[in-house]
């Protein structure tokens, strides 16, 4: 390496350096371009952390101001007079219980479907699909029937059901593909020891699916976590709602108290923040994995 | 794989298939389907009356008031997907060209532009909202703060500045997202074709615009079909930053809004009205599918493989 750039540069000196400055003056302006659009993706959210252990005057007269981080009044007061502790239990609870559904069923579908040749696979496997580009969204008018005459309107369980049936689309393509892909000698060598199917699936297959649940696992939390639009119609109950929704309600009530305002924006946004800084890398793969085949 | 010949494998798949396959039928299948049957109705708040056809096609379409507020929604949905395909998509291959040369850095930033996106709809909306406040918002402080006090607006409050303030924040948010479909794109170009360009041309435009671009079409079709269906169903953000009735006078207004304020929007009022609005969401819905399809077909037969 050393020894070619040296080379490079005694032979052909002029052009070259010409070369080399120009490369460092692009290079430059790419540098320069994402420092800035760093700048720009990380101001709001240190303004809004920063804003969140201010008083509203103070926020008022130095938005930009470092505070002082030991002035937890805000906070005090969401924990004391708000419901937030209660959206955050409710969203964790539909969140955590969608996902144990979304992974079980899922994988069961998947295995089914890449491990056995059976009539009608290839047909399931399309029905699965068929719901990854539809928007349930334009169907929110029978979907609010439908949970109406089972009952469930107004109970997370109408949540959970929903979110379940919408993380099955993905979860089945990404499973399938990867359960294609694992060999099949080790279970053809328990099923001639005589294990039943159920054993083979469960103790030889699952240990090796686990990859494939991280992926399909963080493609659905994020949307779920942060689902606005099913809760805003199926959810009345002030005790029922989720983080989302709640922080509407929460926003509502304290219009002019900005600290207040900040800080319950800050509690929403932090758990999320904070795994997404721990684990980056999956939740990148996880989140672009349906575009990046 | 082994065929199936015993029952008992036939009933061991049938219990692992079925209870998936009813979620889907349930939750996502049979409400797309009703929505098509709803449309062809007169309700009566949450009751079914008499089969009317084509009618709540043809009020949505070409009745007044519905009209002027269909085509009002539809025009500010096509301003927002142009806009978001050079903001948040141009924006996307720019900065995922600038990732690509593993600069120093590169990691943190790689981070940072992913950041928003886990980030909920309803956190971004309230945060801008607030930055955007004409007398305490940061944006109008930081430009009263250089010296461009005549720049200062009330961003939310006039027609005319309101939809590109809930576009930016959009972008914002989003931008993260097909920054890095185009980054793993780009590095999927194997380095040899990169090698021969090097010796082709110095110019950075010709690598870009001859090699790069289309050799990340495949991305690019992606981020391109997501980005059309996300902008005409777009309802999360401009509703906490805008409120439902796409306020200032409609200048906010998009299909999802509306649509929603036409089936629950007046509950309260006892004005919901779910005939037009399945109405209304089966010309959105057709309209999706049809033209996402189109662009799906258009952009694949660009792509090359390599």
């Amino acid at each position: 390496m050393t020894a070619t750039t040296s080379d490079a540069v005694t032979t052909t000196g002029y052009y070259d350096q010409k070369g080399l400055l120009g490369t460092l003056g692009r290079d430059g302006l790419l540098q320069i371009i994402l420092i800035a659009n760093t700048v720009l993706m990380l101001a709001p959210i240190v303004i809004m952390v920063f804003s969140a252990f201010k008083t509203t005057p103070q926020i008022f007269q130095s938005p930009f101001g470092i505070p002082d981080f030991t002035q937890l009044g805000n906070f005090v007061r969401i924990w004391t007079e708000t419901n937030f502790l209660r959206y955050l239990l409710n969203s964790f609870f539909v969140t955590g219980t969608s996902m144990v559904l979304i992974l079980t069923l899922g994988t069961m579908a998947a295995y089914a479907i890449g491990r056995y040749q059976f009539t009608g696979s290839a047909f399931i496997l399309m029905f699965f699909l068929a719901g990854l580009t539809l928007p349930l969204k334009l169907a929110i008018i029978p979907l609010f029937m439908l949970l109406r005459d089972l009952s469930i309107l107004n109970n997370q369980l109408s949540l959970i059901f929903v979110y379940t049936a919408m993380g099955l689309p993905t979860t089945v393509f990404i499973m399938t593909g990867f359960i294609r892909t694992l060999p099949s000698e080790l279970e053809d060598a328990a099923r001639m020891d005589g294990a039943s199917e159920a054993r083979i699936m469960w103790s030889i297959m699952l240990p090796l699916v686990r990859p494939a649940m991280v992926i399909a696992g963080i493609q659905n939390v994020v949307p779920i976590w942060n689902d606005f639009f099913f809760p805003l119609v199926f959810i009345q109950n002030d005790n029922l709602k989720t983080l989302p929704q709640g922080l509407t309600t929460f926003m509502g009530e304290y219009t002019t108290d900005w600290g207040v305002l900040f800080s319950g924006l800050t509690l929403s946004a932090a758990p999320i923040i904070i795994i997404y800084i721990v684990l980056s890398k999956q939740f990148i793969s996880g989140m672009t994995s349906g575009a990046v085949k | 794989m082994p065929h199936l010949r015993m029952t008992g494998r036939g009933l061991w798949i049938t219990a692992l298939v079925v209870p998936p396959l009813a979620f889907v039928a349930l939750f996502i299948v049979y409400p797309i389907v009703s929505a098509f049957a709803y449309a062809f109705f007169d309700w009566q708040g949450l009751r079914r009356g008499d089969f009317v056809g084509l009618e709540n096609f043809h009020t949505v379409l070409f009745v007044e008031p519905y009209r002027s507020w269909t085509l009002n929604a539809f025009k500010n949905n096509v301003i927002v997907f142009f806009a978001l395909m050079v903001l948040q998509n141009g924006l996307g291959f720019l900065l995922a060209y600038a990732l690509w040369r593993e600069l120093p850095g590169a990691r943190f930033h790689r981070v940072a532009v992913f950041l928003p996106v886990v980030l909920s709809t309803v956190i971004v909306g309230y945060l801008f909202k607030l930055f955007l406040h004409p007398l305490f918002g940061v944006v109008n402080i930081t430009l009263r703060g250089v010296g461009l006090d005549w720049l200062a607006q009330p961003w939310l409050g006039q027609s005319d500045t309101a939809l590109f303030s809930l576009i930016a924040a959009q972008a914002w948010h989003m931008v993260g997202f097909p920054t890095l479909v185009f980054l793993a794109g780009m590095q999927r170009i194997p380095s040899e074709v990169l090698d021969a360009v090097r010796m082709e041309t110095q110019s950075e435009w010709v690598k870009i615009t001859k090699i790069v671009w289309p050799l990340v079409a495949p991305s690019a079709t992606i981020v391109f079909t997501l980005l059309f269906v996300g902008a005409f169903n777009w309802f999360e953000l401009p509703y906490i930053m805008a409120g439902l009735d796409g306020s200032p006078f409609g200048s906010t207004d998009v299909l999802g809004l509306y649509f929603y304020r036409t089936a629950f929007g007046n509950v309260s009022a006892g004005q919901q009205n779910f005939g037009l609005g399945s109405a209304l969401a089966v010309l959105i819905f057709v309209f999706i599918a049809f033209v996402a399809t189109f662009i799906t077909i258009r952009l694949r037969a660009r792509e090359i493989q390599v």
